[in-house]
């Protein structure tokens, strides 16, 4: 019997998560190397339009729960739809965007349909038969390679970049409702709203120039060296999270998955690791200048130009070649 | 308010990482590990949250001998009492087993509230808070960024991280499971007197049999997946690396970015 890899989608009214596609393109890359058949699934509310977007896609079905009862995304109620359906049609592998959302409810899927659950992956290969999956771990600085064991579906999540959207195949799908009970799906929380996190007043997308620093500062009182080199490039400041969550810079001036996406013509990325958090936030931007101490940081994987030192002596050098470069 | 917080030993992640002989995870050996960040924030909450409520604290958590010292920095900082899930029966597993036998001995004792922090920073899968809240039955939230406690209609009001900037707020019923993000409050640093005081305090060492857990769903007898191998990746694939000290490196970097990459 073939192999069902199933990927399920986020969407929001509607709008198809961009994320989602490159989960759609790892679907079809899977089913390849498995000899499977590749299928898509899609949770919420008046889905019409959506699901014929999807269709234009080369799957063998689009699997699709519409009902008002999914308008809002509930852990509870995602869990029940998608735990009833994946028992129901038995997929080898199920895809999911790791988005915020992805992770909300994953594990506690995985622990309904006692599941094995391999989170955040950058890449997979086949090697005899079983997929290997592989993933970051401590902060990036490694990869791990993990393959599931013993039966029943492999739930898997999909970093940010891992695959192509630009490279969804397309073609045309059939349409199929999941014909489930959703009325007896308790929502185990009430959704109250959504608001814009404290301090939303630096808008650093336009920045021509960024100069952001991470936790290998140190120390908030050597902020002045990044000010200045800041300064002399004409940049704004930005920083990754540790930054943010230590108090040294307010929160609109945070980089990455949780703070803003930039593409700079020229970031310099100072005593940041490179968590892919903080990547997926920056590694658009044209030119990426990245210094840290560490040369096996995975922020010189993404860079363009590195170099490897202390921040504290670097960055004033850096600074001081910049103003005797401009004739001050 | 009983308030459980599960914390994660982890190593250091300024530490220096080797790989370990069978090539699957790091050398344990001279390193150093601390709490996992976001846990020391899920415990500061609990700490703050049981203050306000003349509650107590009760922290947990899985892992070898070492993850002791991990216990007593929770019992200094403030928590009653611990609970050290090292039985080799609970080990080499994975996220599952994890939330499983952490799920079983909160499940023993009666809690109102279970805070954790929303990801390791070593393995990284943030889905044990809510693992263990599915096998409690409870609701959850990931990514919260905000708890308001509302104890007399028996509910709390979180505030959970979205992408680009934007919190979800919504109201769970309690009890509940809350995945702590880093940055929602300020971790206090241990007193010397909350030093000598935690060396008096109990941590217990329940075995699977303790808790009626099966030992069959626990460990890596109950594991859904393996680890193949771990590596490094390779470093500066695309990057010019400059050499020369910090004035020599500096003056080439500003050279380069003029007449190659053209964008000063």
């Amino acid at each position: 019997m073939s192999k069902k890899i199933w990927i399920v989608l986020q969407q929001r009214d509607g709008k198809i998560h961009k994320m989602a596609w490159e989960a759609v393109r790892a679907g079809q890359i899977l089913a390849a190397e498995v000899g499977g058949t590749a299928e898509a699934v899609l949770l919420g509310s008046g889905l019409e339009e959506a699901a014929s977007e999807v269709g234009q896609c080369s799957l063998a079905a689009v699997h699709v729960a519409d009902d008002a009862n999914l308008a809002e995304y509930t852990p509870g109620r995602f869990v029940r739809t998608l735990e009833a359906a994946i028992n129901a049609a038995q997929p080898a592998y199920v895809l999911f965007p790791h988005t915020y959302q992805t992770v909300d409810f994953l594990g506690r899927l995985a622990q309904s349909l006692d599941a094995a659950l391999v989170p955040e992956v950058v890449a997979f290969e086949t090697v005899d038969g079983s997929v290997e999956w592989q993933r970051p771990i401590l902060g990036g600085k490694m990869f791990a390679k993990v393959r599931a064991k013993g039966s029943g579906p492999v739930l898997v999540s999909l970093q940010s970049g891992a695959y192509s959207a630009d490279e969804v195949e397309k073609g045309s799908a059939p349409i199929e409702s999941l014909n489930l009970d959703y009325a007896d799906m308790a929502a185990d929380r009430e959704i109250l709203g959504v608001e814009e996190a404290a301090g939303g007043e630096v808008d650093l997308s336009q920045a021509p120039v960024i100069v952001s620093v991470g936790r290998g500062l140190g120390d908030e009182e050597k902020m002045p060296i990044m000010q200045d080199l800041a300064d002399a490039l004409g940049a704004e400041l930005g920083a990754s999270r540790p930054v943010i969550d230590s108090g040294w810079l307010p929160r609109d001036r945070q980089i990455g998955s949780s703070g803003q996406t930039v593409t700079p013509k020229l970031y310099v990325a100072a005593g940041i690791s490179g968590a892919i958090q903080h990547l997926v936030g920056m590694k658009g931007s044209q030119v990426i200048v990245a210094i840290n101490k560490d040369a096996s940081a995975p922020i010189f994987n993404v860079a363009d130009y590195g170099i490897v030192g202390d921040l504290h002596e670097v960055v004033p050098a850096v600074t001081a070649a910049l103003k005797e470069a401009s004739g001050d | 308010m009983r308030i459980a917080v599960c914390i994660k030993q982890v190593p250091d992640t300024e530490a220096r990482l080797r790989l370990s002989g069978d090539g699957t995870w790091i050398d344990e050996e001279d390193l150093s590990f601390v709490i996992n960040e976001s846990d020391t924030y899920a415990l500061e909450e609990a700490l703050q949250i049981a203050e306000r409520t003349d509650g107590e604290v009760v922290v947990f958590s899985l892992g070898p001998e070492r993850v002791r010292e991990a216990l007593r920095k929770a019992l200094a900082l403030g928590a009653v009492r611990a609970v050290h899930l090292q039985d080799p029966a609970f080990l080499g597993g994975d996220g599952l087993t994890v939330g499983r036998a952490l799920a079983g001995a909160i499940a023993a004792e009666g809690f109102d509230l279970v805070l954790t922090g929303s990801q390791s920073d070593d393995v990284g899968f943030g889905s044990i808070g809510s693992i263990i809240a599915g096998e409690l039955g409870w609701p959850h939230a990931w990514l919260v960024m905000g708890v308001v406690l509302d104890e007399a209609n028996h509910k709390v009001k979180v505030a959970r991280e979205m992408e680009g900037g934007m919190n979800e707020i919504s109201n769970l019923d309690l009890p509940a499971v809350l995945e702590v993000q880093a940055g929602l409050n300020k971790p206090r640093y241990a007193s010397l007197k909350g030093i000598m005081q935690a060396k008096k305090k109990e941590i217990s060492e329940p075995g699977p049999g303790d808790l009626g857990l099966a030992p069959e769903g626990l460990g890596e007898s109950g594991a859904k997946i393996e680890v193949i191998s771990v590596a490094f990746p390779e470093t500066g694939k695309g990057a010019q690396m400059i050499e020369g000290d910090a004035e020599t490196a500096a003056k080439t970097l500003v050279e380069k970015l003029q007449k190659e990459a053209r964008i000063l």
